[in-house]
């Protein structure tokens, strides 16, 4: 028996010094396998006395059990370094920026087109488009500006020919929505439109939101009711807000709409003018001469309209002080929305 | 319109602040655009007067004045050269301060000893500029503080009047609407008739009676004309923006701004035989005081003599019966023109005068005596003479006619949301010059004669609205009933394709609708776009038939500013004219030059190819959920690549291209890059099919690969569909995985590998199902495009 317990320790020694999980399996082999050092020695039971047999064969599968065990242990020790290798081997810089296509961005005149179409239509109001290059009759006439209207003047108007222009406000697509439904009726009409003017401050092409609400019981409380609203939703705080009697040949009474300085809170800054006031949009009740245009009741329905650029609500809502940057398409602004 | 707001109180004077009337007045509708000094900041400066002048030793354009200042004489170097002995002028003294914080200090100028500073009105602030000393009246008390000599704490407001207001382009209408607003009397100048002290008249024929009603006329002679006028008269028309002329049409221009009423005075003795007032003869012409001269229109009303046209009437007199220093005697004109006939009148020659101004807006038509009687009574003061009586030559049934309004409490009620107070209602209307009697349902107005936007009941609202105040009328909350508009699933909303586009790495641009006529040649050259008359500029001139020019020019800005990678999109409408009329369509567009990826770690700088747009475009497509209903067939455009060009279809109809741009004009423009674009028309994009579910097979799918050789000139879209349509129902995917060409075969053929996808959903399929589609798909491809099958 001296030699099992040699046996017992050179295989001891041998697996604890097993290197690798193949290094071990043969480990396993030269000692448990079917020919193996230990199996041997059990196969030599047989030429035991029968009063030696039970407690050799005891001793020997006690050897052999605990080299199972220590074979066992050494392979889950191998498995989990080579597992702690691989990690290791696969590890990356999780800091690094990912893989594919860079993601554009919105025109901020659009994106603020959208908002404002979004409350219009939280609202009930409907979406509404025209032509752009439109007739005389739609874009004044029917709008209470005959021909040499000083009003006219106002709009500084880019002709086509003598009767057909670039529509000076989006205005004409509520005449054509009055002309071909019946009231009640709530619009809004956004659009480029067109002016012979360019400056510092103008551009010959902008934006407009207008708007256009009729039915048989509106008043000049609901349009302010629904203006006010509207610019606290637009610019997300409490705002002080004034209407100024102005005058637009198609609404009566008609108002311009003030709003505090957004940028200095009224107290008086460049923006504003040193006012604390910011013109921001037009607005009134629909003039009955409108109405008459197209065949509406003046005695059943009122209505109010409005109108504002969506440009200056951007440069507002944003800080863009130059108008110009808008129709630029320079990368470096258009990245900023 | 300015207004001096110490003129203002002399008629009106709330006890209020400038600001706080400025407030007041834009609150009721005449929007204050600015509130300025008279006079710049100075103090110390007293009425001086110049007891001698004397040519300093030692300078030639010197003077050395003893000038008393009241208290004491002191002496003064001047370099002006209207100073002279006796002369009464501003004395800037020694401690004074003038604008811009120039103090006053003695000095010596070359020599002789200066004790302050004589001054010009440029140096006060009382003008742009000046050839000399300011002179003063010569009752002017010497010793007082020129600021309260010429009342000079005053500012001038300038109003940007609606063009509705024509009855506030006189001080006397924006006083009436001061006086309103703070329930102040107002006080008007008193003007009384003059009695005529000679006989002299001149005939006076109304031609065309429509456009000019009333013509109310006067001769005055013997004046003299020598003296400038007086100091009050020219600071009350230099504080309403208006220069110092003569002393004649100094006091037409008061009246003017005084009253609103336009007036002009001829050279009596320059005028023949008699005055008529008549449309000129077509190709008339007539020299006008500004020196220009102008060939007339036969709707163009004109003041003549018997021989010619002496005034384009409402607008400018001629130069040739002009108040010159020679004139001795004058023919007054003050007339009403009808403002329907003389709006644009002005503008058709270029022209705007503060005379067409208030006619074409609308002069009050009963003021024209009050307003002779005004200016002549100024003239006999100022530049003496004998006046003749007044002449009054009228068409009455031209004159505008003023129809009673009604108003009733429930418009007012319905339209403004609250019920006025009956005695407020009548305070507003009786206060803006209208007459009003209760009637049973409201009140009945009369309309004066100077309000010309005042016909309807809601005009009469608007007053009613503006007087009372906007800010007190009452606000309604939203009340919104809940009318959903309906949202059918099957349209597709553009911002939708705006997000996805977004999120593909293209940034929205907006570029005009106007684009330079060379370059909308190069990318449609078959079109003739709609062209403006009057285009802001020649690179704006026509509509664009293309949203790529635009889009390629914004390009072109982001590439010249080391911006090489670009991806860019737009919607909006392109011009398109045709036989059957201009048709506006709305479209989208697409453009990519630059590499496909930004620059990055891990990714390649291959430069973006077609393919990259066509898969932009593909996915685009896919969000209609119907993208099978797409096809892309080879084709040739102006402007883009020929061998890189397809037409996109929808169905049978072509909705759009897509191609690299063509290489010459890349150069052209000055890209270094290629350039890949496409456009299509928004209406085949905002459709989509609703989607609609099929049964889930539960047998396995089978796939087999094939490659084939085909010539290069197989478009590989017809190829595919030749696949699925002989390849039996079984087919249920087909892919085209691979697509070779080059080493190893055929120079003139390519090798496509397909992969199909085989199943169906009532049986497993078996070997020879999916073996005799195979055959089926090779046999067709053998016939239809002698395709060789590849190992």
């Amino acid at each position: 028996m001296e030699n099992l317990e040699a046996l017992a320790s050179e295989a001891k020694a041998a697996i604890e010094a097993a290197g690798d999980g193949a290094a071990l399996e043969q480990l396993r082999v030269d000692y448990l396998g079917k020919k193996g050092a230990i199996t041997a020695l059990l196969k030599g039971l047989g030429k035991l006395s029968a009063e030696e047999r039970p407690q050799a064969g005891a001793q020997i599968n006690l050897v052999k059990q605990e080299l199972q065990g220590l074979i066992g242990e050494r392979k889950a020790t191998l498995d989990a370094s080579a597992v702690a290798r691989q990690l290791a081997a696969e590890t990356i810089d999780v800091t690094l920026p990912g893989r594919g296509q860079s993601t554009g961005g919105i025109h901020p005149v659009t994106r603020t087109m959208e908002r404002m179409e979004a409350f219009f239509a939280a609202i009930g109001f409907e979406v509404v488009e025209g032509p752009e290059i439109e007739d005389d009759y739609h874009n004044f006439e029917a709008l209470n500006i005959p021909a040499h209207h000083p009003a006219r003047a106002m709009h500084d108007t880019f002709y086509v020919d003598e009767h057909t222009v670039l529509r000076t406000h989006t205005s004409p697509v509520q005449v054509r929505v009055m002309e071909s439904q019946e009231p009640p009726l709530k619009i809004i009409c956004p659009g480029r439109v067109y002016r012979c003017d360019s400056d510092l401050t103008h551009t010959p092409m902008f934006h407009q939101v207008e708007g256009l609400l009729i039915d048989e019981h509106s008043s000049f409380a609901d349009l302010k009711g629904v203006i006010e609203e509207f610019l606290r939703v637009f610019f997300e705080k409490e705002l002080d807000v004034r209407f100024r009697p102005s005058y637009f040949p198609f609404t009566e009474p008609s108002a311009e709409v003030d709003i505090q300085c957004v940028n200095c809170g009224g107290d008086g800054c460049r923006v504003c003018s040193h006012t604390g006031w910011l013109e921001v949009m037009g607005c009134g009740m629909v003039h009955p001469k409108v109405f008459e245009s197209s065949n509406i009741d003046t005695e059943k329905y009122s209505g109010f309209a409005f109108g504002m650029g969506v440009e200056r609500l951007a440069m507002l809502r944003y800080g863009v002080n130059d108008l110009r940057l808008f129709f630029d398409n320079d990368l470096r602004f258009l990245e900023q929305f | 319109m300015i207004i001096s707001e110490q003129w203002l109180r002399e008629w009106v004077s709330p006890e209020i602040s400038t600001e706080d009337l400025a407030h007041q007045i834009t609150m009721a509708g005449l929007e204050v655009d600015a509130i300025d000094p008279v006079a710049g900041e100075f103090t110390g400066v007293l009425v001086a007067e110049i007891l001698s002048a004397q040519q300093h030793p030692d300078a030639d354009k010197l003077r050395i004045c003893e000038v008393s200042t009241g208290a004491e004489t002191v002496q003064i170097v001047c370099g002006a050269p209207n100073a002279r002995a006796g002369l009464k002028a501003p004395l800037a003294t020694v401690g004074g301060v003038l604008p811009g914080n120039f103090k006053i200090k003695k000095a010596k100028l070359r020599g002789a000893e200066s004790v302050g500073m004589l001054c010009a009105e440029q140096e006060l602030g009382l003008s742009d500029a000046s050839d000399g000393l300011m002179e003063l009246a010569d009752d002017a008390p010497v010793g007082v503080d020129l600021r309260d000599y010429l009342k000079l704490d005053d500012r001038m407001i300038e109003i940007g009047l609606t063009p509705n207001r024509a009855d506030c382009l006189g001080l006397a209408g924006i006083a009436r609407e001061v006086g309103l607003l703070n329930e102040l009397a107002v006080k008007a100048s008193l003007i009384e008739a003059v009695p005529a002290s000679i006989e002299d008249s001149f005939p006076v024929e109304l031609l065309a009676p429509e456009r000019c009603p009333r013509f109310v006329s006067r001769v005055i002679r013997g004046i003299d004309i020598s003296s400038p006028s007086p100091l009050w008269l020219q600071e009350k028309l230099r504080r309403v923006g208006l220069r110092s002329i003569d002393a004649v049409v100094d006091v037409t221009n008061f009246v003017m701004m005084e009253l609103g009423q336009p007036m002009h005075a001829f050279d009596y003795g320059k005028l023949e035989g008699g005055v008529r007032v008549r449309t000129a003869e077509q190709g008339e012409s007539l020299e006008l005081l500004d020196g220009q001269t102008v060939e007339l229109d036969n709707e163009t009303l004109v003041i003549a003599d018997q021989g010619k046209a002496v005034a384009m009437a409402g607008v400018m007199g001629g130069q040739g019966t002009a108040v010159s220093d020679s004139t001795v005697d004058l023919f007054l004109e003050v007339a009403f023109f009808t403002p329907e006939l003389m709006a644009g009148k002005a503008r058709s020659y270029g022209m705007h005068t503060d005379a067409s101004h208030r006619f074409e807006r609308g002069v009050d038509f009963k003021l024209q005596a009050t307003a002779m009687e005004r200016a002549t009574a100024l003239l006999l003061e100022i530049v003496g003479g004998e006046a003749g009586p007044l002449q009054e030559t009228v068409s009455e049934p031209h004159l505008p006619v003023r129809p009673d309004v009604s108003l009733r409490a429930a418009r007012i009620q319905k339209l403004l949301g609250f019920e006025m107070d009956s005695e407020e209602v009548v305070r507003i209307l009786a206060g803006l010059g209208l007459g009003v009697t209760a009637t049973n349902e409201g009140w009945n107005c009369t309309v004066p004669s100077w309000r010309f936007d005042i016909a309807i009941e809601a005009d009469l609202l608007e007053e009613l609205a503006r007087v009372y105040g906007y800010n007190r009328l009452p606000v309604t909350q939203i009340n919104a009933n809940l009318e959903i508009p309906s949202r059918p699933e099957q349209s597709l909303a553009l911002s939708d394709l705006r997000c996805h586009l977004a999120a593909r790495g293209y940034r929205e641009a907006i570029t005009y609708s106007f684009v330079d006529p060379k370059l909308q040649q190069m990318f449609d050259p078959g079109l003739k776009p709609v062209a403006l008359s009057n285009p802001i500029s020649a690179d704006m001139a026509v509509m664009r038939t293309s949203l790529l020019p635009g889009l390629v020019a914004a390009v072109l800005r982001n590439t010249n500013r080391q911006q090489p990678r670009v991806r860019m999109f737009e919607t909006g409408l392109r011009f398109l004219p045709g036989e059957d009329g201009l048709k506006q369509v709305p479209s989208l567009a697409m453009v990519m030059t630059g590499s496909r990826f930004e620059e990055a770690w891990n990714a390649d700088s291959d430069a973006g190819d077609f393919f990259d747009l066509k898969g932009d475009l593909e996915s685009l497509l896919e969000l209609t959920r119907a993208s099978e209903s797409f096809s892309f067939s080879v084709a040739s455009r102006d402007a883009l690549h020929p061998g890189q060009t397809a037409l996109i279809h929808r169905d049978e109809e072509v909705v759009g291209y897509l191609g690299a741009l063509h290489p010459s004009l890349c150069s052209e423009l000055g890209l270094n890059a290629p350039l890949y674009a496409c456009e299509i028309t928004l209406s085949a994009l905002l459709q989509r099919d609703l989607p609609e579910f099929a049964e889930l097979s539960k047998f396995p799918e089978v796939r087999r690969d094939l490659a084939v050789l085909v010539d290069k000139t197989v478009p590989s879209h017809e190829l595919m569909a030749n696949v699925r349509a002989s390849a039996g129902t079984y087919l249920t995917d087909l892919t085209l995985f691979d697509v070779y060409d080059g080493k190893g075969i055929d120079p003139k053929r390519k090798s496509l590998a397909l992969g199909l996808t085989f199943r169906d959903s009532s049986r497993t399929l078996s070997d020879e199902d999916v073996n005799l589609a195979v055959d089926q798909v090779v046999d067709s491809l053998e016939k239809k495009y002698k395709a060789e099958l590849r190992n």
